[in-house]
């Protein structure tokens, strides 16, 4: 074994379109570097940024990991439509099996954990703390390390492009396709590890929001009190909790099976591959209500604050999230109909999971009847909140389509199937992040976004989300089956022309999106809010100023109503300044968390390319910066009240021009 | 861009789908597709009751209480109706309470291990899935082929099916239900063709760089009499299928031309299948592997068939 | 919202608090990963691949006194946890060592349970059932060793700080890890070993 073990310089791949990839990413980072040199940017970003504890400014640096994340699995996911749409008729296309197969998996992968997971954690990150009146999470210390964890894992993942391979076997891997016979290159380990890491992030994360949101609310905010994104969340937590820990032993059982010749998943010596797929499933179904329920409660939020008016059935709503998340965890079947279990299994699975659209449909009308006599102002996040009331509902139908054992026979793994996923990912969890971004985005960063763009992106991803998919409905009864890597039947060519031009003008709302934030962050004075409030809120995160300071709330309120801060503005309470404020009890920025992250990547480096030293000196280095920190006493400070004083005069002196005017 | 132009387009597209429906799972050839064609039909129409509904409320509802229209009602507080949310919790309950129903029936009708009923007897095919290609074993008439399949119309078939390796999935759209083909595992699947052609088969399961090769042809004879003529072309164009020459067949191909075998080593199938479930306990669904040493026709007959981990 | 005094000293109970509740949520996560393997180990005990069988290679007696010296183990960390409370730092070192010394010989039995395998061919390679066998114990196995790597640093922590409100919280945190470890490997003996060799 040498000193590198598996890596050498035959791992850089040959393929001209990754060569042209690397070099553009390379010079970026050049630019980027010499930017931060240039204006002296380096210090604050390592003191206020990646060492940060504040869980508004990690919320912030998911969302953009998310982004950059999206940018890349877009770019995977135009790779295949337009490969499909020139591979007919028997052509072969320029993306040969080799490397459109690592972009399928890749594509699965990074918008699954690495771009819809940090998108729904930062958002949560940024938001739920203020809804509930909290100044941070329970343990800020384990909350950096998550991200660094989460970034640790998209790291991997990109490195895998210029660095051997990525997986060739689909998000899922099942084996025996993923096992070392079938699969013995890097692709899987680095798929493995990139998982392991991120997913070890957000179990920790879900973790820390569960006590956060059981320990520290608001004084006099009940459970059934609190706001109904912080309720989506905590039960997506729960489901965290509860889910996550199946796939890290699931990829855990992978890895002996790969690394040590362990016979859990092989075809010989008694393995069962079989038990993988349940696994994954026990993990992989929850894993979608994990996504889509903070989108639920970004919507129902959106819907109140724009009509102007209190959420309909509010208990409803609680319940009816709590019940998606318990069904949520036995249904997994569903996933593979096809394998032959009895009649009577397959019926049970199939009708559990149609039991969900009644949670979800009774989400659907309360939504509703939320506009019902509401005053609806037709913004940008209403926009998406519309879209995906339309969109989500034809992702339903054809879910519950695909959930009946008769109907999954003929459009199991049809792309009819990756219609419906989409329909409900995109639709539901997508169109729920860009809408809570455009929504929570001034109280994150002190201005609004530009309208127009953001209308312009929401009509480009809308229009496109429909030309890009509804034609893989149609190719899925065509019989037109997932993965293929070129085909050669007639009929299906026109459908898969479309579905490109969707995929353009899906580039095109991303284009606008990031226009968007180009010409806001432009125009950021005239877009200022200064009020904190500037959608006339409902909730505690609108009390505080945009940004929010740092320690959140300098008085933390007594909280009487759901509506926690419209009733505040209605008594008078709201605005007002206390006769005089205590110290406020602070953590300090560390580094133990990026260093110990770094520390786990270069492990799991070292793992997949078989470089035991350094996986060696990885580990003890992780486990010994951790140790070091439980060991520093200097962990926190106190915020003196004529500090805060100074803080919220700025602040409250801004809004008696604001509530006057 | 005019409600007209609009409406066009969406004509033109229906159009265009049924035009190009043939050849697909609506376009069904035989019982179990069509069965399955009318189950989807059917239960999407059930949801429409619900889901159009809901669309145009969605729709009516931002345009009739948009902030302009300042003299519609408008009640801020209130956010609670026992009648309301009575109703939005019933509908979707008795939607999903017709569907279970229909769910339940469907499931068992079509349970792609049970026989055809009313149809005559099976006929019996193996099928091995490798990489990256199908063979087919014909028990009854001794003979093997790659990549195509033959069977008379209106004979139902009883596919037995495994893998030598990766795990792919049995399909021909135009008759109906697919299962997945596993190493060491027998998975069974019961099919018919009610009108001759000849139909596209392929693996719906991704198992690796010649996947999408993967395909095969599944003719449906007019007759019996063709496809004894065609029995008996296998028999005189094919070489001999035997342990070794399996062999060098499983080495990994993409695009496999059609193949024939004229014999077939017996009970090559049940070795296949036994090479690995040999290792699997006790609760072997199978027969003892000396039956096939015997020659016998290995009796499958038994509780073979569901061996799922999760089920009783 | 009295002195600022009260309001810090709030705010420490507050985190100690949280502390314990975490440990405790992240040890119901810890559940579902030994329920996972569980449950493999269920699907694949019976695929011996003609090899050994759980009752050709478990030896109850070996295994009972494993046993018992990690129920004890969990015993005697309840009494260090007394002394904690009660501020006897000589008592908590006492127990804590003697916990030590039950969980060290607990894992150098498992050690050389699995090596005695190992050596007579009956590795984790060999069948599918000793793969199961092999994580499903080990898994465990590691947990009690990273028990005893921190009960190791804890107690050079009492013996240098004493027993701070910190230290204690720290102990509660080992002490509930310790006593699930134990909870897990009764379901490990019960399921693995008395169903195994029966």
């Amino acid at each position: 074994m040498s000193f590198l073990g598996k890596l050498s310089l035959e791992a850089i791949p040959h393929d001209p379109i990754i060569i042209v990839t690397l070099c553009v990413v390379a010079v970026l980072g050049v630019v980027i570097a010499f930017m931060l040199t240039k204006y002296k940017q380096w210090g604050p970003l390592w003191r206020d940024w990646i060492t940060s504890v504040d869980h508004k400014r990690l919320g912030i640096m998911y969302i953009l990991l998310a982004m950059i994340m999206l940018l890349r699995g877009f770019a995977d996911a135009i790779m295949m439509r337009t490969q499909l749409a020139v591979a007919t008729n028997g052509a072969e296309g320029y993306l040969p099996p080799e490397h459109y197969d690592q972009i399928f998996t890749a594509h699965g992968v990074i918008m699954i954990i690495f771009m819809a997971m940090p998108f729904m954690v930062g958002l949560m990150n940024i938001i739920l703390p203020l809804q509930i009146g909290a100044r941070d999470v329970a343990f800020p210390f384990l909350n950096n390390l998550s991200f660094w964890l989460t970034a640790g894992g998209a790291i991997l993942i990109n490195i895998s492009l210029g660095l051997g391979e990525f997986a060739k076997t689909g998000w899922v891997a099942y084996p025996p396709l993923a096992g070392l016979e079938y699969s013995p290159g890097v692709g899987v380990d680095y798929y493995i590890w990139a998982l392991q890491i991120s997913g070890l992030g957000t179990l920790l994360t879900a973790v820390n929001f569960l006590v956060t949101v059981f320990k520290m609310r608001a004084p006099g905010m009940k459970l059934m009190q609190m706001p109904i994104f912080t309720w989506t969340c905590t039960w997506a937590n729960i489901l965290i909790a509860a889910s996550f820990p199946i796939l890290t032993a699931v990829l855990a059982m992978l890895t002996l099976d790969r690394y040590l010749d362990f016979h859990f998943f092989t075809n010989d010596a008694g393995g069962n591959s079989m038990m993988y797929i349940n696994l994954f499933w026990a993990w992989g179904h929850p894993e979608v209500y994990i996504l889509v329920l903070p989108a639920f409660g970004i919507f129902s939020e959106i819907i109140s604050t724009f009509t102007a008016k209190r959420l309909f059935g509010y208990k409803s709503m609680v319940y009816a999230s709590g019940a998606i998340a318990i069904l949520g965890f036995i249904v997994w079947l569903h996933h593979f109909f096809t394998m032959g279990s009895s009649a009577n299994v397959n019926a049970f699975f199939g009708i559990m999971t149609m039991v969900i659209a009644v949670p979800t449909g009774v989400k659907l009308f309360n939504w509703l009847f939320t506009m019902y006599r509401g005053r609806l102002t037709i913004s940008v996040p209403v926009l998406w909140t519309l879209g995906f009331m339309v969109t989500f509902t034809i992702g339903g139908m054809t879910g519950v389509l695909l959930a009946i054992p008769g109907a999954d026979y003929v459009l199991h793994n049809s792309l009819f199937l990756i219609a419906h996923f989409h329909n409900t990912i995109i639709g539901g969890a997508v169109f729920g992040y860009l809408a809570g971004f455009a929504f929570w985005f001034p109280k994150a960063m002190g201005f609004k976004l530009d309208e127009k763009t953001g209308k312009a992106a929401f009509w480009c991803w809308q229009i496109g989300f429909m030309v890009a998919f509804m034609p893989l409905y149609v190719l899925g009864f065509l019989g037109m089956t997932r993965r293929l890597n070129h085909t050669d039947n007639p009929d299906w060519n026109i459908w898969l022309y479309i579905a490109a031009v969707g995929a353009f003008i899906i580039a095109a709302g991303i284009f606008f999106q990031l226009l968007q934030l180009f010409i806001s962050f432009k125009n950021r004075e005239k877009l200022k809010d200064t009020t904190g409030d500037p959608w006339n809120g409902h909730t505690l995160e609108w009390s505080t100023a945009s940004p929010p300071q740092f320690y959140n709330f300098a008085h933390i309120p007594h909280i009487k109503d759901i509506d926690a801060w419209t009733d505040m503005k209605e008594r008078g309470e709201a605005y007002q300044q206390p006769q005089k404020y205590a110290p406020i009890h602070m953590p300090r920025n560390t580094s133990a968390g990026f260093l110990m992250s770094m520390c786990f990547t270069a492990m799991c480096f070292a793992l997949i390319w078989h470089i035991w030293w350094l996986a060696a000196v990885g580990f003890i280095g992780g486990i010994a910066v951790f140790i070091k920190r439980c060991y520093t006493s200097d962990v926190d400070y106190y915020v003196q009240p004529d500090e805060v004083e100074k803080i919220e005069a700025e602040h409250l002196s801004a809004n008696a021009k604001g509530v006057s005017a | 861009m005019s409600i007209r132009n609009l409406s066009k387009i969406a004509f033109a597209a229906i159009v265009l789908f049924l035009a190009g429906c043939s050849g697909g799972v609506l376009d069904p050839k035989g019982q179990v597709g069509i069965e399955e064609k009318n189950l989807i039909i059917l239960c999407t129409v059930l949801m429409l009751i619900v889901v159009v509904p809901v669309i145009v409320l969605t729709l009516f509802f931002a345009w009739k209480y948009r902030a302009s229209r300042d003299f519609e009602v408008y009640t801020p507080k209130w956010a609670h109706s026992t009648k309301i949310e009575a109703t939005v919790w019933t509908i979707p309950i008795l939607i999903i309470i017709a569907l279970g129903i229909i769910t339940w029936r469907s499931t068992h009708s079509l349970d792609p291990y049970a026989p055809l009923e009313g149809k005559g007897e099976h006929m019996t095919v193996e099928v091995v899935s490798l990489n990256w290609k199908w063979l087919f074993i014909y028990p009854e008439q001794g003979i093997a082929t790659v990549n195509e399949l033959v069977f008379p119309t209106d004979k139902p078939i009883a596919f037995k099916i495994t893998s030598e390796g990766t795990m792919n999935s049995f399909f021909i759209p135009q008759l109906g239900s697919q299962i997945y083909s596993m190493a060491g595992m027998e998975t069974k699947l019961h099919l018919i063709a009610e009108e001759p052609g000849t139909y596209k088969g392929i693996s719906s399961n991704y198992s690796g760089a010649g996947f999408t090769g993967m395909k095969f042809d599944a003719i449906a004879t007019s007759t019996e009499d063709e496809f004894e003529a065609w029995v008996q072309k296998v028999k005189q164009e094919g070489g001999a299928l035997t342990s070794e020459s399996y062999k060098t067949l499983a080495e990994p191909t993409e695009y496999h031309p059609v193949t024939y075998f004229s014999t077939v080593s017996d009970g090559l199938f049940h070795e296949i299948v036994m090479k690995y479930m040999k290792d699997h306990g006790s609760m072997d669904f199978y027969g003892k592997p000396a039956n096939a040493v015997q020659g016998e026709k290995p009796k499958h007959s038994g509780h073979n068939g569901h061996h799922m981990g999760v089920e009783e | 919202m009295s002195t600022v005094a009260a309001d810090m000293h709030h705010d420490h109970e507050h985190h100690e608090n949280n502390n314990v509740f975490g440990f405790w949520l992240y040890l119901m996560t810890d559940c579902l990963l030994f329920a996972s393997f569980f449950a493999t180990y269920a699907v694949l005990f019976m695929n011996t691949a003609g090899g050994v069988s759980g009752k050709d290679i478990f030896e109850l007696d070996f295994v009972a006194v494993e046993t018992a010296a990690l129920l004890l183990s969990s015993i005697t960390f309840g009494f260090a946890m007394i002394a904690a409370h009660k501020q006897n730092k000589g008592g908590t070192l006492l127990w804590l060592a003697v916990t030590w010394v039950f969980g060290a010989v607990f894992i150098g039995m498992e050690i050389y349970e699995f090596h005695h395998l190992i050596v007579h061919g009956n590795g984790p390679q060999e069948s599918a059932f000793l793969t199961a066998f092999f994580s499903l114990v080990g898994l465990h196995g590691l947990h009690v060793s990273s028990g005893l790597v921190w009960m190791t640093i804890m107690i050079i922590e009492v013996m240098r700080r004493g027993l701070p409100d910190k230290t204690v919280t720290r102990l509660s945190c080992l002490s509930l890890f310790w006593h699930f470890l134990d909870i897990v490997w009764i379901c490990v003996f019960t399921v693995v070993y008395l169903m195994g060799a029966l």
